[in-house]
Parts: C-alpha cells; sequence; structure tokens
C-alpha cells in the first residue's frame, strides 16, 4: 500500500503535493470561463462606461455599495417581476470590477437605471429616510458637497483598455471633455460625446449646474445601470443564449 | 560563551537583511507620499511610513544591549508572545466595529453621522470582516503556527530576525488596508480589498512566511512532519496561490491608490469566489483545524484519534474546498456547468469537514470528564462542535433549491457567524487561553471562573446571533417571493428591510455579549501574563466534581 509517509518526511513534497491538490478546481473551473464562447451571450447595446459612469462606478465602488445592494437579477419569477429581466453575463463584461453583490440588505440594483428621477436619486442619497422612512441605509450628504476630481480620468480609461475594455484612442484623448459634457447639455462637446457613447444620458445630474459633483457621478452610473442591454434583439429562448 | 561562540560563527545577517528590506519598502512609500498627488495615496503612505519608523525604532531598542535571551533560548517565544496580544488587540477592535455596524442597521437614525463620510456601513462593514478574519484570525494563525511548528519539530524558529519581519509587516499590512477602507480606498470585492501596493506587500511578508515556516521543518529533529504542520503548510501555501491569481490588476498610475481588476464580470465574479470561498477554506478552516490537531489533544492529554482518518480528512478537505466557489453564483449569470460543478463539489465537502471534527471530538475518547472542570477544554470541544454544525449548514446552503431563498438575505450572514464566532473564535480562544500561562511561565490562568463566564456569555450571544438572524434571513427570502391572491407580489422590498428591524436589534445584542465575553478573556488574560491569581481561587485546586 502507498506509505504516506514520504510526504511526512519530504516537506518539498508535501507543498508539491498540496499545490497539485489544490489547483485542479480552479483549473476546472475557471479557465474555461475564458475560452468557451457560450460564457457571455452577443447582445446589442452594450458599450463601455463614459467617463463620467466610470468615475461615478468608482465612488459606488469606494462607499462599498456592494456590501449592501446586489447587481445580479436572478432568473426567478419575484426578481424578474420586482426588478426587471435576469441579468445577462454581458451586462458586466465591462465590469472591473465586477459588482453583483452577495446581500441584499437593500434592494438589487441592475436595472435601477431611469426608475427614479434624479432628483429622487439625489434626495434619496443626501438623507434615505426623508424619503424612505423604513430605509437603513447610511446617508450621503457630502456627495454633493464634493467636487469630483477627475485628473486622472484619462489614466483612468487607459488603464481599463488594458485590462480588455474597448476604448478608443479617440475616447481616451477626450475622456476629461466627455466626461464635464455629460454632466451639462449646454456645453458644445455633447455631440461629439453622443457618439462616442449612443445612448448616454446627458444633463445636470445633482441639479446644481454651478458645480461638478461626487452626486454628479454616482447619480449617471446609476441612471445607466442596466439600461444599455437592447432587449427587443436579444432572444432569451434562442438556442444560443440557453445555458 | 557557548552564545558567544556561537554567535562570532554566524554573523546576523539577518538583523540587517530583514530591516533593509523594510528600509527599501519605507523609501518606496516616501516617494509615493513625496510624489502622490493624491490626499488618498499620501494617507496610506505617511500611515505605512510612520508604522515603518516605529517598528525600525523598535528594532534598535530590542537589539541595543545586544543579543536578547530569546533569541539564543531552544525556542522562540517573544514573536509568540507578541502574536497573542496582537490577536487579542485586533480581536476586540473587529468585533467592536462588528458591534457598531450592527447598531446602524438596527438604529440607522442614531449610529448614522452624515458629516462622517468614514463611519457609513459601507466603509466599516470590510474594516471589520478584515479586522477579525486577517487580524485577529491572521494573528492567531500566526502566533499558533510559529508555537506548533517549534514544539512538533523539536527546532528553533528559522531565519533569526525574519519571523519578526513577518510579524510587523502583517500588522503593517492590517494597518495599511483597514485605514484604507476609511478613507475610501478598496478594490471593492468582498475579503480581497485591499488595494494592489498593499497586496504586494502582503505577497512579500508571506512568502517570507512560508519560508520561515519551511525552513523550521528542515531544522526539525523529528523525523515525521506532525499533522497539525500539513494543515498550515497548505494554509499558507494556498493562501499565497489565492491571493496573487485574486489580486491581479492594473493600477491608474503607480502613484494613484486606485487599481482596476484584471478580469471582468463573469471570469471577475467565479475568481473572485474561488478566492473568498477558500479564504474560508484555507485561512478560516485549514489554518484552524491545525490549532485543533495541536491543541485539542494536548489539553486533552489524549492522542489524536486516529493518524489515518486525519491523512484521509486533509487530502480530501483541502482537494474538494478549492471547487465549492461557485455556490455564491447560484442562479447568477455564471454558467450553468459551473454552478452544478460548485454545488456538488460543496455538497461532498460535507464528508471531510465531519471527518475533521470527529476526529477532533474523538480525541477526547477516555477524557470527557474533563469537560465538567476544563472550561478552556470545553471551549475547544465546542469549538468543534461548531465546525461540525456549520459544516453541515454550508453544504444544505448549497443545494440550488436551498440557495434561491437564502441567498442575500441574512441567513448567509447568520451561516458565516456561526463559522466565525462558534468555530474560529472558539478554538482561537481556547488556543489563547493555553498559550498564556505556556509563554509567560504561569501555573495557571488568573482565573477559571472568568473563562467560564466567558464561554458562557459568548456562546448565548452565539445563540442570540444566529438564530436571529436565521429567522430574519429566512423571513426576508419568504417576503421577497410571496404573492398575493391577486397574483401580485405580497410586499415591497421597503416592507421587508421594516420587518428586520427586531432580528437586527436581537442580533446587535448578541453581538454585545460575544464582544463581553472578549473582554472578559483580555482582562483575564492580561491578569495571567502579570502572574496574577485570583484570591477566591487558590492555586492548589480542590477537586470540582460534585458530590451530590
Amino acid at each position: 500500500m502507498f506509505d504516506h509517509g514520504i510526504f511526512e518526511r519530504h516537506s518539498l513534497l508535501l507543498v508539491v503535493g498540496i499545490l497539485i491538490v489544490v489547483s485542479i478546481g480552479g483549473i476546472v473551473e475557471i479557465a474555461p470561463l475564458f475560452y468557451l464562447e457560450s460564457t457571455i451571450e452577443k447582445v446589442q447595446g452594450m458599450r463601455p462606461y463614459t467617463p463620467l459612469e466610470l468615475a461615478g462606478r468608482a465612488i459606488y465602488v469606494r462607499e462599498g455599495c456592494y456590501t449592501c445592494h446586489s447587481q445580479m437579477i436572478r432568473p426567478l419569477r419575484d426578481e424578474v417581476e420586482r426588478y426587471g429581466h435576469y441579468s445577462l453575463a454581458a451586462e458586466s463584461m465591462y465590469d472591473h470590477p465586477f459588482q453583483w453583490g452577495s446581500k441584499r440588505t437593500g434592494p438589487d440594483l441592475a436595472r435601477v437605471g431611469n426608475k427614479y428621477s434624479d432628483e429622487w436619486h439625489r434626495a434619496h442619497l443626501v438623507d434615505p429616510r426623508s424619503v424612505v422612512p423604513e430605509s437603513v441605509m447610511p446617508p450621503y450628504k457630502f456627495l454633493e458637497e464634493t467636487d469630483l476630481q477627475f485628473d486622472t480620468i484619462e489614466e483612468a480609461l487607459k488603464a481599463n483598455r488594458i485590462v480588455g475594455v474597448p476604448y478608443t484612442d479617440d475616447m481616451i484623448a477626450s475622456a476629461r471633455a466627455d466626461l464635464m459634457a455629460q454632466a451639462n447639455p449646454e456645453s458644445d462637446d455633447v455631440a461629439a460625446f453622443q457618439k462616442r457613447y449612443p445612448k448616454a444620458q446627458v444633463r445636470d445630474f445633482d441639479g446644481n449646474p454651478q458645480r461638478l459633483t461626487e452626486m454628479d457621478a454616482v447619480i449617471a452610473y446609476l441612471q445607466m445601470l442596466g439600461t444599455l442591454v437592447d432587449f427587443s434583439t436579444y432572444k432569451a429562448d434562442a438556442p444560443e443564449n440557453r445555458r | 560563551m557557548n552564545t558567544e561562540q556561537a554567535a562570532r560563527r554566524d554573523p546576523r545577517w539577518d538583523l540587517f537583511f530583514a530591516p533593509g528590506m523594510l528600509v527599501a519598502a519605507l523609501l518606496l512609500a516616501l516617494i509615493e507620499a513625496a510624489k502622490s498627488p493624491e490626499p488618498q495615496m499620501q494617507i496610506q503612505a505617511w500611515t505605512f511610513l510612520l508604522a515603518g519608523i516605529g517598528v525600525l525604532v523598535w528594532t534598535v531598542r530590542r537589539y541595543a544591549r545586544g543579543i536578547p535571551a530569546d533569541d539564543q533560548s531552544p525556542y522562540a517565544n517573544d514573536i509568540v508572545k507578541a502574536g497573542v496580544i496582537a490577536s487579542m488587540f485586533w480581536g476586540l477592535a473587529g468585533m467592536a466595529v462588528g458591534l457598531i455596524i450592527a447598531l446602524q442597521l438596527a438604529f440607522p437614525n442614531l449610529f448614522y453621522f452624515p458629516d462622517l463620510p468614514f463611519t457609513n456601513f459601507g466603509r466599516i462593514r470590510p474594516l471589520h470582516t478584515s479586522a477579525v478574519i486577517f487580524a485577529f484570525g491572521g494573528n492567531v494563525l500566526i502566533a499558533t503556527s510559529f508555537y506548533v511548528v517549534q514544539r512538533t519539530c523539536k527546532a528553533r524558529l528559522a531565519g533569526g530576525f525574519w519571523p519578526w519581519f513577518v510579524f510587523w509587516g502583517y500588522q503593517m499590512f492590517i494597518l495599511v488596508a483597514g485605514t484604507g477602507y476609511l478613507i475610501g480606498v478598496t478594490e471593492g470585492r468582498e475579503y480581497a480589498e485591499p488595494e494592489w501596493y498593499a497586496d504586494i506587500w502582503l505577497t512579500l511578508v508571506w512568502v517570507v512566511y512560508l519560508l520561515v515556516f519551511l525552513g523550521t521543518i528542515w531544522k526539525r529533529k523529528e523525523p515525521h512532519i506532525y499533522v497539525a504542520n500539513w494543515f498550515y503548510l497548505a494554509f499558507i501555501v494556498t493562501i499565497a496561490m489565492l491571493h496573487i491569481v485574486n489580486n491581479l490588476s492594473m493600477p491608474v498610475d503607480l502613484l494613484s491608490t486606485k487599481s482596476y481588476s484584471a478580469f471582468a464580470g463573469v471570469q471577475d465574479a467565479l475568481t473572485q469566489w474561488w478566492y473568498g470561498h477558500n479564504a474560508v477554506g484555507f485561512f478560516l478552516t485549514a489554518g484552524f483545524l491545525a490549532i485543533m490537531y495541536y491543541f485539542v489533544p494536548k489539553r486533552a492529554e489524549r492522542p489524536i484519534y486516529s493518524y489515518r482518518l486525519s491523512i484521509v480528512h486533509f487530502w480530501t478537505l483541502i482537494f474538494i474546498y478549492i471547487w465549492a466557489g461557485p455556490h455564491h453564483l447560484h442562479y447568477t449569470a455564471l454558467p450553468v456547468w459551473a454552478q452544478t460543478l460548485g454545488m456538488t463539489f460543496s455538497i461532498m465537502l460535507w464528508m471531510p469537514s465531519w471527518g475533521g471534527m470527529i476526529n477532533g471530538l474523538m480525541t477526547l475518547s477516555g477524557a470527557w470528564d474533563k469537560l465538567r472542570t476544563d472550561p478552556v477544554l470545553r471551549m475547544l470541544v465546542v469549538s468543534v462542535a461548531f465546525y461540525g454544525m456549520s459544516t453541515f449548514e454550508g453544504p444544505v446552503m448549497s443545494i440550488k433549491a436551498v440557495n434561491s431563498l437564502s441567498h442575500y438575505t441574512d441567513w448567509t450572514i447568520g451561516h458565516v457567524h456561526s463559522g466565525a464566532l462558534g468555530w474560529v473564535g472558539f478554538v482561537s480562544f481556547g488556543a489563547l487561553y493555553c498559550l498564556v500561562p505556556w509563554l509567560w511561565k504561569r501555573q495557571r490562568l488568573y482565573s477559571n471562573s472568568l473563562v467560564e463566564w466567558h464561554f458562557w456569555i459568548s456562546t448565548i450571544g452565539i445563540v442570540f446571533y444566529i438564530t436571529s438572524m436565521w429567522v430574519s434571513g429566512i423571513m426576508q427570502g419568504l417576503m421577497w417571493r410571496a404573492y398575493n391572491e391577486f397574483g401580485f407580489l405580497e410586499y415591497s422590498f421597503v416592507e421587508t428591510v421594516a420587518a428586520m428591524h427586531p432580528y437586527y436589534m436581537i442580533r446587535a445584542f448578541g453581538g454585545l455579549l460575544y464582544l463581553s465575553g472578549t473582554v472578559i478573556m483580555a482582562y483575564n488574560l492580561w491578569r495571567t501574563a502579570r502572574g496574577d491569581i485570583r484570591a477566591a481561587e487558590p492555586l492548589a485546586l480542590k477537586p470540582q466534581l460534585a458530590t451530590a
């Protein structure tokens, strides 16, 4: 019979044995996700985040919103009725990192975009219990009092391109202008911006045209969530989409 | 004279290289502090710098009057003592933060401060999880592994000063990561929140940790490597693998705190939960099983129940655990084949888990009577029982039909805490209660009755915690999917939030009890280290068996 003592007398054999045994599961489960074409559905409408949305998403990550909000609607009857179409893998294909979450102390946000007005979001973020008395959410008043820092927005787009988000040279070069244009409908850059990011929403999100605040960025991000995929052209029952 | 000769034979290069590595890191931090335009990076760099300077001052003071006696003793004890103190400190801090966030959810009007963003739930919840898992748990693991590997190998810790590099380097990692969360520096992936530079620093510290541990095993005077060390090795090696792969990311700029994960969406999700579940599997399970395999037999004065079961337990546990990650992603956009694999292996995992539990519990064969007289042994044994309970609950929750109800609810939180408070917490407390009298060379603890108080207060706290979370979790899951007679959803989301209120209060109360137990323990250990013996409990212990 095999003598286990060999592992007990040779520490390096033990280390190698451990490494082999703990590698198998990850290789079998994770590696195929990178090459199996069926992993991510083919959909219409997905585009990279606009610079303002990307900045808003960074604030969403910074504030740990994922600790209480999921962004992943499961294909269960009640969830689809409560939140909308179940989430597709394609919808988070540009998410570095993913923000699917693991807990719903608050509701799912995968399709919160365009469900509430900008003003509702602003009031709710400033003082959640002024709008939803039973809420247990923290207050985010400081967002509308803090100017958005976007000195490194070009570098942020570049870093995203390195990890696989298809930002073009044009998008990177005009990142700063695009960021400001999205929050300022009067800007001359709006037309060029909307050409680069089709169907992106342009307005003064926080209701304060004097300043470009973190609140602008967060609301721009929230109002986009779940609105990109064109579900009129997505056939959930098509064989290539049944997984 | 012997020690002098020995000192002449072996120049202490470690005293130059280990602090030298730290100085190199401090220089990089100085550059970041000076050059970075980002306030967060400046704060992070200064925090690291000041902590590092503190460590250097401590080092100089320690060696200013020659090589300390501990460096020449057969076993390095000072570093284990330091680890015990650090464990207690971080344990209290992490649990206190846990209580605060529990109170925030129970009383949002009292415990949120609109003008203090760093006190918001989203920022201090990662502080709580990281503090209890990595700061408290990590220090317990480092301290006990350094203790156990020396005793079971009959060899002094390898590397001279390098173990201190591991200890202080790890504290600096915790400090930078924890203060980072408060100022909004995070990668935004659960249990892997520290940013890229903290990750690189931890990788460095961890590699040294592995080398110190292996180096000690290489010096062993026992032919066989003891089972506890297999588990410690699996913990160290696998955490290194998980940490490196999961934290691959692209910094915006070398002067910026922000980085973007190398993976996106579905691949990022599975990589993260492959990491996340095995932080449970290898940090919170394999590492603490090593504690069980040393401290339970030692305290019960019985050999491990079954050598063969140890072997089977070890290899099956580490093989199967790695596969279980996808059960965190049931019914998500993760391909179904991966979900099914994850569920299957999670259910299989029940067997090695219970194999380990049986091996731990049956070690008490012939010594069960000690549970009545020795509250420390009772703590260790109850921890193994909680281990059995939560490793039964886990596979149940990984079944997709159950998970469709339990996922996203407090049931998950309850499950985590039955493992964290019951298993990891109690087995750590048991080990610390053993270690303090051994290390400080006291005949026994300051007070055994305080251990009794700790045990019962904390156990009742756990019961409040997990039962309230079961009820709130299952209730919320059912409310979300409830339909009325007209075929509409019965409850709005916020009605389910309102329904949680009483359970959030009970949970906070349970947490308060658990924290109180830990405070009692800290007091007891502090008095023990000082060499005090409680007046009401004289040293010559009378037989405690009841006569009637």
